[in-house]
């Protein structure tokens, strides 16, 4: 419940020094990836092999929702013999996907991210275009 | 590493707190606080499109010929079945009214989710999104007077693909992206704006347009078929063609709206299963990007070089979901900053909102999407008046249209930041938007009446499907 308390506290009290943006890597196409490259403004906030690490496991999620296997030409050949009616009803792989990389996000948030002032924010609610970080003022200096 | 400071916080100790009204709670006494029910994104949705039962449809702005299109269908489809079945049923087979109501019911619902289906329309950035971006052309641009470059190169597979800056959506858009100009948003992996559908084609519901003209080409081919050996029959035994015709008048009918549509249609099916197959968009077919055309040695840095991955990729990937969240509540944190927050946080709101932060701000906007607050379900045809500035260039754009997004933009520069606020705002910024539209021409006001199609295939069958199609109207 700490945690809870300085999510919740952060999002209404502290104030917002930056946001960084993390932006989309286009040269394996147009698949979901971002970037990798460090952005200096965090350099003295986290670590660059732990936020390395979480754009690399965003990334590997993303790909895993786009995958082209077996599972998802079974999935459209059904959907398309239904006049695709089928995705009225049933939750497609790719939001399962994104239901996972949501519990992600909140998890790195909770562990990693905001005991150091930071705030990952879920690049869908951005149309996955960036991976919005929050940088909170540091409290510990005002203090 | 600093810790432990953010943890030991007490909410209760800090200093007056931002108020952030929370989106809602069920909780009658923030209900009455509250001046304004809580909205949804789709009702201050900045393009140019149409929400109906409360956002979980959505339609271009100009439905074009859509029911022109669903009146043919269901027309034909309809003397078919009255004129044509009775006679066929009893000379040949039942199967026939079975094959024809199949391929009918197919026709009616992909049409439908074509038409309804969110294209792939990018939401646009951010306030603070645009000032990152802005800052980092302003940095890499020159000092002269000329405007720093608004494209970005980058490889994708060993093959040079310059993104262009949308100027109305204020982002650099992903490659095979395009701003449609109808209805004013950028569009992943844009193909067309179709008319016929009322709706851009695009990531999303490319599959959909694809099975629509498909089973379209089988079903008029079948009704022509099945009407022809109608009247081949009828017309057996010396009674000739035209008694055949007065006899079965209804017939006469489908057979010239079929005879005439089934070449446009098995064309753009089969160039659509040419675009399918090398992973093209009519978008890049008809710009001729990869093909080369310049001289250099470029090919489709897309294509996975067989043509069975290709269209399993295109029509059996993972369906993508909508970016646009129509039907998610407004953030309250949006509202806040934006100025409009006119009520105080009450301690009781405080509360409940830590049990709903730590689902996050999505999980936030989802647990008040299950309070049984809202209001009115299907408020039909609610237009959106939001940027009205009309795009006037043809629906086949991108290039024509950044030039006339540029003209709009010191507009939508100025009031980006009420994207997701108040209809006051955004009733100002469309008079603004019209001011300013007035002094560019306007063809656009031609298309939906006589469709430029953007259809139109290099070749001339797409051309005689649009004149095709209307001459029955005649």
């Amino acid at each position: 419940m700490a945690e809870t308390h300085s999510l919740q506290d952060m999002r209404q009290q502290a104030a917002i020094t930056a946001k960084v943006f993390i932006q989309r890597d286009y040269s394996s196409g147009t698949m979901c990836q971002f970037q990798t490259k460090f952005p200096s403004e965090l350099e003295n906030r986290i670590d660059k092999q732990q936020f390395e690490e979480t754009v690399r496991a965003l990334n590997n999620m993303y790909a895993e929702a786009e995958k082209l296997g077996s599972q998802s030409y079974i999935e459209g050949c059904l959907a398309c013999l239904t006049a695709y009616t089928v995705f009225l009803c049933m939750e497609t792989h790719y939001e399962k996907v994104l239901k996972k990389i949501a519990k992600y996000i909140q998890e790195q948030n909770d562990k990693i991210y905001a005991p150091r002032g930071l705030l990952l924010t879920d690049p869908i609610e951005r149309g996955l275009r960036v991976v919005e970080i929050t940088i909170f003022e540091d409290r510990s200096l005002t203090r | 590493m600093k810790n432990c400071e953010y943890q030991q916080i007490d909410p209760q100790a800090l200093p007056t707190p931002t108020p952030t009204p929370p989106p809602h709670h069920g909780n009658d006494t923030e209900k009455k606080k509250e001046p304004r029910r809580p909205r949804r994104k789709w009702e201050v949705f900045p393009g140019k499109n149409r929400f109906y039962c409360n956002g979980r449809i959505i339609v271009a702005r100009q439905s074009g010929v859509l029911p022109l299109t669903l009146g043919l269908i269901l027309v034909t489809s309809g003397l078919f079945f009255i004129f044509d079945c009775p006679f066929l049923v009893k000379h040949l087979t039942s199967c026939i009214p079975v094959i024809g109501g199949v391929l009918f019911v197919f026709v009616l619902i992909t049409l439908l989710q074509t038409s309804f289906t969110d294209p792939g329309i990018l939401p646009r950035a951010t306030p603070d999104e645009a000032a990152d971006i802005e800052k980092q052309i302003d940095n890499t641009g020159n000092t002269s007077y000329r405007p720093p470059p608004r494209t970005k190169e980058v490889l994708i597979n060993q093959q040079v693909v310059k993104l262009k800056y949308c100027f109305t959506c204020k982002m650099f858009r992903p490659p095979r992206t395009s701003h449609c100009s109808l209805c004013d948003n950028c569009v992943e992996r844009f193909d067309h704006h179709c008319p016929w559908v009322g709706n851009c084609v695009g990531k999303r519901n490319y599959r959909f347009f694809y099975t629509f003209i498909v089973s379209l080409s089988f079903l008029t081919a079948f009704i022509f078929g099945c009407v022809t050996t109608h009247l081949a029959l009828r017309a057996q035994g010396g009674k000739g063609l035209v008694f055949a015709l007065q006899e079965s008048p209804g017939s006469a009918v489908e057979l010239v709206i079929c005879f005439f549509s089934v070449w446009s249609i098995l064309g753009l099916s089969g160039f659509h299963t040419y675009l399918v197959a090398s992973n093209l968009t009519t978008n890049e077919d008809i710009k001729g990007s990869w093909s080369g055309k310049s001289g250099e040695d470029v090919t489709n840095p897309y294509s996975h070089k067989n043509i069975f991955i290709n269209c399993c990729s295109v029509l059996c990937a993972p369906m993508p979901p909508s970016l646009i969240d129509r039907r998610g509540f407004l953030p309250a944190d949006e509202s806040a900053q934006t100025g409009s927050a006119d009520i105080e946080l009450p301690t009781l709101a405080a509360k409940s909102e830590i049990n709903v932060c730590t689902q996050g701000t999505k999980g936030l906007l989802e647990s008040a999407a299950l309070s049984p607050l809202l209001s009115t379900s299907c408020p039909q045809g609610k237009p959106q008046n939001a940027h009205s500035c009309p795009e006037t260039s043809p629906a086949l754009n991108s290039d024509p249209t950044s030039e006339f997004s540029k003209g709009c933009r010191g507009n939508h520069t100025s009031s980006s930041h009420d994207d997701t606020s108040r209809p006051r705002h955004t009733k100002a910024r469309s008079k603004k938007c019209r001011r300013e539209a007035l002094h560019i021409p306007n063809p656009a006001f031609d298309v939906p009446v006589s469709p430029t199609s953007p259809d139109a295939a290099p070749d001339s069958k797409a051309r005689s499907h649009k004149g095709g199609s209307l001459t029955p109207l005649h």
